[in-house]
Parts: structure tokens; sequence; C-alpha cells
């Protein structure tokens, strides 16, 4: 579904990423762990369109999507789930939500998906009308998951949908993940620092450090392996 | 109090206010969406008086009506100042989208002394006579000695402009577009918002608002010159700073605060200081509510 090939990326002098291939096949979720500043979250830039690809090429069903604008990326059926949420604050839940069907016109299929949100995550529900900068981490991350579920991505890539939550709150979000990719065959790309997590619900996953992948295997066999162990999972 | 004379002057600043407003807009929505301060704005309400102007003059030598004349020269000014506004956009902003802000502020005073200057040589800068495009309308003959036909017709179209940019900001796709930009830009085009486009139609719809004012206010006063952008330019933006840049309400506000701080100011004590009340009136309220009346403050979540 999405190919991506020798793929070079700079902030400005400082090369984020580094010759990166990876593949995602549809329906599977796919996770990228690695430390901080490991150049995670531009991969998903990259693929997005918001950091330009300085040289390599990005495939999305047949089609280069390296060169193209954003709008144009998200058109074709990718959304992100940005790393810290990217709310709108002065919109409402529902304004939000609604942000999300943007390139939608289809109003049946809009209310359904509005039905099934408010069924999976009744919090929402009952805060249609609150502002989205007054909700709390968790019902946040909430929204941006739902908002990136209006938009019916084919491919959703997630950044650190566990960043500073609750555990409880991590594992039910993470429930809805496995949930949306079996229900609605949304393939997942996840990007965790909790690799622990993520490998667990991942088909395959990729070890990312300093701008190059290190490591791909299953997501069981990454588990299962002692540097992923010593580097990652702190055991 | 002679109350007669204060519903005068209320009504005065409403008036005075309510042509703020059209230019404040303009500041107000560019500002929240590119965090610009467009200097360039005055001298899109200008130019727009200056259309209207020519327009004007030649639709009434065609002898037309009066009500085709206002209409037509009104719909052309808008349609150049909007034309305006988006080229102004195209070529001195957006190649500096992410450059240091201070690049696209110097940017912004350089093509404001551009058109200025552009306008002095094509029309000279004598003050040329604008035609009073508003009849005295019949009907409102008992009341003209409060509030006269052309007043009433500035406080109509501002409200009307208000009213329908409410609704376009609130019920219509590029209104929602422009919302979602003004709050988070990566985000507006991560949800597939072509964010270049809803810039352009800031630019735009912030034109098309201060041609209104232009036309309004030429056509009230009765005379234009190439510099009548900068004064008036200057007092929205305070308008806009007092209400809260960024914020719509606000720049309504503001508007209407400026308006009746100079009517009331000029009518009981002394007009000779008109500005200096405005702009005592400005440092008092950013002393007490530094981000502006309606204004947000700046602490972010993190």
């Amino acid at each position: 579904m999405l190919k991506i090939r020798n793929v070079q990326a700079f902030y400005g002098n400082i090369q984020a990423l580094k010759n990166i291939s990876m593949d995602v096949k549809e329906g599977e979720i796919i996770t990228l762990i690695g430390a901080n500043g490991a150049g995670k979250s531009t991969t998903l830039m990259t693929i997005c369109g918001v950091v330009p690809v300085r040289s390599g090429e990005i495939i999305f069903e047949g089609q280069t999507i390296n060169k193209m604008p954003t709008n144009k990326i998200v058109a074709l059926g990718i959304n992100q789930v940005p790393e810290g949420r990217h709310i709108f604050p002065y919109l409402t839940v529902m304004e939000n939500l609604d942000m999300g069907t943007f390139l939608r016109s289809d109003k049946d299929g809009i209310k359904q998906d509005l039905d099934y949100i408010f069924t999976l995550f009744p919090r929402l529900a009952e805060r249609r009308n609150q502002a989205g900068g007054t909700l709390s981490g968790g019902e946040q991350q909430m929204l941006a998951i739902s908002r990136a579920i209006m938009t019916r991505p084919r491919l959703l890539l997630l950044d650190e949908p566990s960043l500073g939550l609750a555990p409880i709150i991590t594992r039910q979000i993470f429930d809805i993940i496995k949930k949306i990719n079996k229900e609605n065959k949304t393939t997942i790309f996840l990007v965790e620092q909790n690799a622990n997590l993520a490998l667990k619900v991942a088909d395959r996953g990729y070890v990312m450090e300093n701008g190059v992948i290190t490591m791909t295997d299953t997501g069981k066999n990454l588990l299962a392996n002692e540097d992923v162990k010593k580097a990652y999972l702190g055991i | 109090m002679d109350f007669e004379y204060f519903t005068q002057l209320f009504l005065g600043g409403l008036t005075r206010g309510s042509i703020y407003a059209l230019i404040a807009l303009g500041y107000t929505m560019v500002y929240g969406i590119i965090e610009l301060i467009n200097f360039a704005h005055g001298e899109i309400y200008m130019i727009g008086a200056f259309t209207g102007l020519i327009i004007s003059s030649v639709l009434t030598m065609m002898g037309m009506p009066t009500l085709a004349v206002i209409v037509l020269a009104g719909m052309a000014a808008i349609i150049y100042s909007c034309s305006y506004g988006y080229t102004i956009e195209k070529i001195a902003y957006k190649p500096l989208r992410n450059a240091p802000r201070l690049s696209a502020l110097i940017s912004a005073i350089g093509m404001s002394l551009f058109l200025q200057n552009y306008v002095l040589l094509a029309q000279t800068s004598d003050f040329l006579p604008f035609p009073s495009l508003v009849p005295n309308f019949a009907f409102w003959e008992p009341y003209s000695h409060i509030i006269s036909s052309a007043e009433l017709m500035i406080l109509l179209t501002t409200l009307i402009v208000m009213i329908l940019l409410t609704l376009l900001i609130k019920f219509t796709k590029i209104g929602k577009a422009m919302r979602a930009t003004s709050q988070d830009k990566v985000m507006a085009s991560l949800l597939g918002i072509n964010v270049d486009q809803v810039i352009s139609a800031t630019f735009v719809v912030g034109s098309a608002t201060a041609a209104i004012g232009g036309i309004l206010i030429a056509s009230h006063i009765g005379q234009i010159n190439f510099y009548m952008g900068f004064i008036a330019g200057i007092k929205a933006f305070v308008a806009a700073v007092l209400g809260g840049i960024g914020s719509i309400p606000g720049a309504v506000l503001g508007s209407f605060v400026l308006g009746w701080t100079e009517s009331f100011f000029t009518g009981y004590i002394s007009s000779d200081y008109e500005d200096v009340f405005a702009f005592i009136f400005l440092v008092v309220i950013l002393i007490f509510r530094p981000s502006g009346i309606l204004g947000r403050s700046q602490a972010q979540k993190v």
C-alpha cells in the first residue's frame, strides 16, 4: 500500500532521515519504535508532505506522493493524528469532528461515522458542545483519533497516541486502534515510545535509531529480541 | 445634559466605528491567520474609494439612476480591491511565509508606500471631490437632524456586512477552513484544507469589507486623496488591537469603542485633540488588558 524508498529528509542542515525504506501492506498494523529524536515523527510528517523529501521516493498505491502538497496527499486517503493531538482549541468537539469531514460530502456516511464514534467514545458525545481546548489530555486524544476516523482514512498514521495519558486510558485507546483496524479495515502506522504496548498490537515493527532503520521483524519477534528488550523495553 | 446632543454624538460615534470596523476586520482576519500586520490594508481601502470615484463618475455621466450607480460602483470597488488584496498577498507575503516575521512586516510597509505613491502618480495629490452617492431619503427627513441618510446607509451596510461575514465564518466550508487554519495551520492541512487558498480567501474577504468602507466614507465626507488610507488604516489598526487582534468580534467592538471615544471626547471636550484621545484610550486599555478587550491570553497548554 505504502512504499518508502531511500528517503532522506532534513530540518535545516540537520539530516533527520537517512535513507529510510519501509513498506506498509494493506490491512496491517505496523509500528515504528525508537528513542526520542530518532526521526519517527519526521517520518510521518514526510509521508504527509509537511516535511519535504530531499531524495528518494514515497509511493502510495502506485502513485508517487512525495512531490504533492499535504492537502492532496490527505485526499488520497492518508490521515495523521500528530503528536500532541493538535485539537483546534477554540472549536467545540462537534466542530473539531466536523473539520475531519472537510473533504467529504456523503451526508449519510458522515452521520454513520459520527454515531460510530459516539459509541466508541461516549465521553465525546457528552462533551460535544465543549471547546476542544478545555478537554483533558485523554479526551483530546480520543477526539484527535475520532477526527481522523471522520476523514475515513485508508491509511491512518498515529504519532504517540499514548503520550501523557494514564495507563488505563492508554489501554483503552489501543483497544480502539485494534478495533478500527479490524472493523474498518483501516491500515495503521503507529509511532510509539511505549515499545512494549506497540509491539504487542502490531503485526510488524521497525526500529529506528538516529534517522536510520536498524531492524525490522514481526511484532512478536521484536518483542523477544534481546537488543530491543535492552534498549526499548527496559528488561 | 442635552439628550439630543448626546444621541447625536452616540450615533456619530457609531457611524465612525462602523467605518473603522469595516477596515479593522481585514487587519484582524489576516493577523488571525498568518500573524502579519498587513500595513498595506489601508491602501486597499483607499484604492476602493478611488475605484468607486472613477466608476461612479463614469456611470453618472452616462446618466444612470442613483441606485444603479451605487451598486455598480460598489461592486467595481470590491472586485478591484479584492484583486489588489489577492495580488499583494501573492507577491509580497507568500514568498516570505517561512521567513522571520520582521521581513514580512517590512514587505508590508513597502507595499503600503508603493501603493500610495502609485496612486499619487496616477491620480495627483489633490483632494478629489467624491459625489454624494446616497440621496436624502424622503421618508428619513423627520429624523435627519439626528442622523443623516448617508450615515444611516453606513450603519445599515455595516450591519449587513457583519451578518454576512458571521454567516460566512460560521457555516460555510471556507469559513470553517479559515477558523481551523487560524488555530492550527499544520493540522488544517492534515485534514485536507488547502492553506494557501484559505489565506488568499482571507485577504479577499478583508479587502472586500475595506472597499465597502472606502466607498461609504468617501461618499459621506465628499473628498478623497491618495493619503486617506494611512490615517484610517492606523485608526482601524488601533481599533483591532483595542478589541484584541485576531478576534473578529473584538475588532468590531474595538472599532465602536474607538468611534465613541472620539465622538464623545470631541463633542464634550475639544475637537483639537481627537486623535490624542483615541490613542490615550488605547494606552489605558492595553495597560489593563494587554491582549485587548476580547483578546485571548497568550498562555499555551503543552
